[in-house]
């Protein structure tokens, strides 16, 4: 079968200076695959460099063995929660409604069939009693999931998450945990940037411990092994040390 | 009434009061889409940028409009040119672009010496609108309302999240340009009744009017455009009973019933939320006894 994503030696600079550089990567159909590496460490950009809204200098990338563009329509995207007006006057209902709108098309409008659909997202997430709430008088925990529940709309085979789990409630993390988890069981492939390294062995499948480079990509019992979390992390550790703490 | 009176006598100020109303719903939609990106400044920048044009059509003899939208579009790309291109950023670009098309459409009017009024080009004077105007507008209040319709999902979208437009393959750029392109007829479309110096009050203040008082934006662009209509019409009245600029009572009139949905809407209003929260202390209160 073909791979979900293959990277080939992609980098990428932000006015001249590099970001990230030299990435190899392979991901397989039904992986749930974490990436984790320090701040800085070029993991939003990885996300944005596959989505191509930010270009690469130099490799190659793959989904499902054809470019981006092919694949448009099959893949969904949620942004970092900061990245949103959370004023915007927009219900529940309808955010999640905006999930069936690239399979729509352009000059259509959503039907009653696109409609129970947002609502069937909703009820996955079990959010559905909110839904004709403003999406800004919702928790963290509320909204994560609520955008969780766009991207299901979306009929994807490939997802993209960046930090979902900051800021939200313990309930929230796990519903989503769950539910990435059957994504993948249903053969999709998901992709989540995340920042909490303690929970990432229960999480997922694979994990990518980024740095700017790859530092390693692998099972996460493999990745998690503190040798080589040192040399993602030294610059933090050493700080740490100067601060006097052990 | 005298104006009611008036506007069974005077087929002038049936005119005024037709654009005004059109110009009126029209500012109120796109409105809608300018504060939701937060691009008031544009509104303003491209109302500006038009002089030029308006200008140019007087001293070739073609009517305002097509000079003026040509102007219009020139400078939106300019800025959009400038931005993507430089580390400058959107406010300042607008800020440069639209001050040179002003200044040179104030230097061209002087140089060409058209009959053109630069008074009325600024301030409007919506009682002067002539039978091919009321066209014009009603024309470009047909597109712009139509092209809303259709491209509703697309600009809901975009204004909320354009990440993810960009991502399932939306033309991100060119809806903005398209929208700019509305923004500029919208802006030619309410020259004679708002002058270019008022514009900008007539596509802000009754968008965000109506923000204040829904949390949907379909319901939004409705009120807006009721609330654009009706402060057309109030301040068509005073224009004509008071012999009053018309461009600035209809935007004070617009101002007014802001002043009210921001004192009483049940949502955001201020009054509204002390009334409220006296309640709620009365009731945790009586609790508490
Ligand atoms: N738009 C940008 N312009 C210039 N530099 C940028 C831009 N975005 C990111 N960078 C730089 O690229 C590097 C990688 O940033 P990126 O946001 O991808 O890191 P990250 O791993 O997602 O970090 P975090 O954990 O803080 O979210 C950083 O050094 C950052 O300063
Ligand atoms: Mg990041």
């Amino acid at each position: 079968m073909v791979s979900a994503l293959v990277l080939n030696d992609v980098h990428v600079s932000y006015h001249g200076k590099s970001a990230i550089s030299g990435i190899n990567l392979k991901v397989e159909s039904g992986t749930v695959l974490g990436i984790i590496g320090p701040n800085g460490a070029g993991k939003s950009t990885l996300l944005k460099a596959l989505l191509k809204l930010v270009s690469i200098d130099k490799g190659s990338i793959e989904i499902f063995g054809k470019t981006l563009e092919e694949n448009r329509k099959r893949i969904a995207y949620v942004p970092q929660r900061s990245e949103f007006d959370w004023d915007f006057p927009i219900h529940v209902l309808d955010t999640v409604l905006m999930g069936t709108y690239p399979k729509i098309g352009i000059f259509k409008r959503p039907k009653k069939k696109e409609r129970d659909l947002a609502y069937e997202c909703l009820e996955k997430v079990g959010m559905e009693h909110f839904y004709n709430r403003q999406i800004g008088e919702l928790s963290g925990g509320q909204q994560q999931r609520v955008f969780l529940a766009r991207a299901l709309a979306q009929n994807a085979d490939l997802f993209f998450l960046d930090e979902p789990f900051v800021g939200i409630d313990i309930a929230s993390e796990e519903t989503i945990v769950d539910l990435l988890k059957d994504l993948r069981n249903l053969g999709k492939t998901v992709v989540v940037v995340h920042h909490d390294l303690s929970k990432a062995t229960e999480y997922f499948d694979e994990l990518l411990l980024l740095n700017k480079h790859v530092i390693h990509a692998g099972k996460p019992s493999e990745v998690m092994h503190p040798e080589i979390m040192l040399k993602a992390y030294e610059r933090e550790l050493s700080f740490l040390r100067e601060a006097g703490v052990n | 009434m005298a104006f009611i009176e008036g506007l069974i006598q005077y087929d002038f100020l049936q005119k005024a009061l037709l654009t005004s109303i059109i110009v009126g719903i029209v500012c109120g939609v796109i409105g809608c889409f300018i504060i939701l990106r937060g691009m008031a400044l544009m509104g303003d920048a491209i109302s500006h940028a038009v002089l030029p044009g308006v200008a140019i059509s007087y001293a070739l003899g073609i009517n305002f409009f097509f000079g003026a939208v040509f102007t219009g579009v020139v400078t939106a790309i300019g800025i959009g040119f400038v931005s993507h291109n430089s580390r400058i950023k959107q406010d300042t670009s607008i800020g440069i672009m639209f001050t040179a098309a002003f200044a040179l459409g104030v230097i061209l009017i002087t140089v060409l010496e058209s009959s053109t009024d630069l008074y009325h080009i600024l301030f409007g004077n919506v009682l002067a609108v002539r039978p091919s105007d009321v066209w014009i507008t009603l024309i470009i209040g047909l597109i712009v309302l139509i092209s809303v319709y259709v491209f509703y999902k697309e600009l809901l979208v975009t204004s909320f999240d354009p990440t993810m437009a960009e991502v399932y393959g939306l033309p991100v750029r060119l809806i903005h340009y398209f929208l700019m392109t509305l923004l500029t007829m919208v802006t030619v479309a309410s020259l004679q009744t708002v002058g270019i110096v008022l514009v900008v009050a007539m596509l802000i203040t009754p968008a965000a009017t109506a923000y204040l008082l829904t949390d949907r934006l379909s319901v939004m662009i409705f009120l807006s455009a009721a609330i654009g209509a009706s402060a057309s019409v109030i301040g068509l009245y005073f224009s004509f009973t008071y012999n009053l600029a018309s461009g600035a009572t209809i935007v004070l009139a617009a101002t007014a019933l802001f002043f009210v949905a921001f004192l009483f809407s049940q949502k955001q209003g201020i009054l509204w939320k002390k009334l409220n929260d006296k309640k709620n202390r009365h009731t945790l209160q009586k609790e508490n006894i």
